[in-house]
């Protein structure tokens, strides 16, 4: 082959040719180059808005005009913690970004495991796309296929009565809320905990069983204490996506269901309040920062 | 190691978890062809004439076009801006490096109602209406990293030596990005790309609140679930949904497998 075929006659390129000659010649120039666009986007957009939404939260709104009123208040947060409604909501969400939680990691603790240290290398990798799939067909379709299968006439009603039991009425309720959420989440779960098991030498076992420890010691010994990195992670995930959430409350939650991101949802669209919307957005805001420092802390990043 | 009994419980709760993980969604995928319009289980009869006049819908038609328009000039700023990123993080040392890798993963690692309502107030602040422009902006934002992580991750893989050994051979630097470089980055590339559509495609809270009056196609269906309206529609656009996202998907990890990439 000859060099003409691989480009290298200097004619093809042109303008791009000698930019990139530029930035070989000066490094420096390619940094800017390549680090100015995302970043402005980003601080200018991004950062910005974080900025905005932190400052909006000290501002009010006034109730006559529905003007902002830009007066420097700490009214917003004192409404947040003192009206026992918006406290109720804080806590109903917590409790179940909690139970989901706990739920999750029961659910994903036993397949990573198996995927780990009992699959082979083809069923693994069968098994890691199987988990990961779901997350990417559609999250609405998902949380919708559970509203039409614990509705009363649902599949799972019907599969209650085929086997003579009663029919339950969780459609629209904090039950349902606690299931779909475990439903949609759990693949985030299972991921860092299969990652985090996978990373223990199988001489460990060995080890352990050697000094004479028995199945469940060396589960509670040795396994648990190295995945908790895993487990950490995968709450990280599972808790936040729990408490920023408002969909599946408003689709398969019942009257009196409503969680934070529904109060900060209806406060920006129908009240348009959006200094109270934004102080209240601050609580799982700061309720994150404190799990993932507390997340760090136990070493979670290293498996994430 | 583990006993014959702990192996058969630990497999028979695979089992049990998978079909958690795929009946509802087996289950969606049936409704689609529900004959009837009352959602009920068992499902009478099969049909496919929701199909069409899910088709014929303008407000479907509407929203499904704005998805596409809005996704398709997300994922080309996404690219640009996560390409760009990946490529500072990975071949230089600066100041502020690992706040730029920060703020990049910051929007998805936010709750979506911190990044919905704080791009909304920031709209709100700027006297910015809601528009096509600012559900791009928001699609963007959260798309970067999807592209940032992918395309890093294949610079961390490829050896230096490969574009050193280019200039070495007489390539200048034009024909090394162009000849080595771009081709060991491009499925990268194109898997980020598509996976970046397929989040942009699906999105919903960040959509909310950046969405003026007009409805993204997961917004129509949030909206029809909610009112319990037009639900066999909404059944056929959720597995078109479905299987507009799992397709990228599938494309972007068949493009990332070892065996197909460029040699």
């Amino acid at each position: 082959m000859t060099a003409a075929e691989f480009g290298l006659d200097g004619r093809q390129g042109g303008a791009l040719r000698r930019l990139s000659a530029l930035f070989w010649r000066r490094p420096s120039l390619a940094l800017v180059g390549l680090v100015v666009p995302p970043l402005a986007w980003l601080v200018l957009i991004y950062i910005a808005a974080l900025g905005v939404l932190f400052i909006a939260a000290f501002w009010s709104v006034d109730p006559f005009t529905g003007e902002i009123d830009r007066t420097w208040t700490l009214a917003n947060f004192e409404a947040v913690v003192s009206i026992s409604t918006y406290r109720t909501i804080v806590f109903r969400t917590i409790l179940i970004a909690a139970a989901v939680t706990l739920t999750d990691a029961i659910l994903a603790f036993p397949v990573a495991y198996f995927m780990a240290r009992i699959a082979g290398r083809r069923l693994r990798l069968v098994l890691i796309t199987l988990v990961v799939l779901p997350l990417w067909s559609s999250y609405l379709a998902r949380i919708y296929a559970w509203r039409l299968i614990l509705a009363h006439d649902g599949a799972l009603n019907w599969a209650l009565r085929a086997i003579g039991l009663p029919s339950l009425s969780i459609g629209y309720s904090n039950w349902a809320m606690w299931i779909v959420f475990s439903y949609v989440w759990l693949p985030f779960m299972i991921m860092p905990v299969y990652a985090a098991l996978e990373r223990i030498p199988p001489s460990y076992f060995e080890a352990s069983q050697d000094l004479g420890a028995r199945g469940w010691r060396t589960l509670v010994k040795v396994v648990l204490p190295l995945a908790m990195p895993g487990l950490i992670a995968g709450s990280i995930f599972t808790f936040s996506l729990t408490l920023g959430d408002y969909i599946t409350p408003v689709l398969v939650g019942g009257p009196g269901s409503d969680f934070i991101g529904n109060v900060v949802y209806s406060n920006v669209g129908v009240a348009n309040n959006i200094p109270f919307a934004a102080a209240y957005a601050t609580v799982p805001l700061v309720m994150m920062a404190l799990y993932l420092w507390g997340a760090r802390r136990l070493g979670a990043f290293e498996v994430m | 190691m583990e006993s014959r009994l702990t192996r058969i419980l630990l497999g028979t709760w695979v089992v049990l978890v998978l079909l958690f993980l795929f009946v509802p969604i087996a289950i969606i995928v049936l409704y689609a062809f529900n004959a009837s319009n009352v959602q009920s289980w068992p499902i009478s009869g099969f049909s496919l004439k929701w199909f069409p006049s899910t088709w014929h819908n303008d407000e479907v038609r509407e929203a499904l076009w704005l998805s596409i328009r809005a996704g398709v000039l997300a994922t080309f700023l996404a690219v640009i801006f996560g390409t760009a990123a990946a490529f500072a993080v990975h071949r230089f040392r600066f100041v502020g490096r690992e706040a730029l890798s920060f703020i990049v993963v910051l929007p998805i690692a936010l709750p979506g109602i911190i990044t919905g309502m704080a791009l909304n107030s920031f709209f709100v602040f700027w006297h910015i209406p809601l528009s096509y422009w600012t559900i791009v902006i928001g699609h963007t934002t959260f798309c970067i990293v999807i592209v940032y992580n992918n395309v890093l991750a294949r610079l961390r893989q490829v050896p230096r030596s490969l574009s050193e050994a280019s200039m070495d051979l007489g390539a200048d630097s034009w024909s090394t990005f162009r000849r080595v470089t771009l081709p060991t980055i491009s499925t990268a590339l194109i898997a980020g790309a598509l996976l970046a559509f397929a989040l942009s495609f699906d999105e919903v809270i960040v959509t909310t609140f950046t969405a003026g009056a007009q409805n993204t196609l997961p917004l129509w269906i949030f909206g029809a679930i909610r009112l319990g309206q037009k639900l066999p529609e909404v059944n056929v656009i959720v597995l078109v949904v479905m299987a507009v996202t799992f397709i990228p998907v599938f494309l972007a990890y068949r493009v990332t497998q070892p065996g197909s990439a460029k040699s």
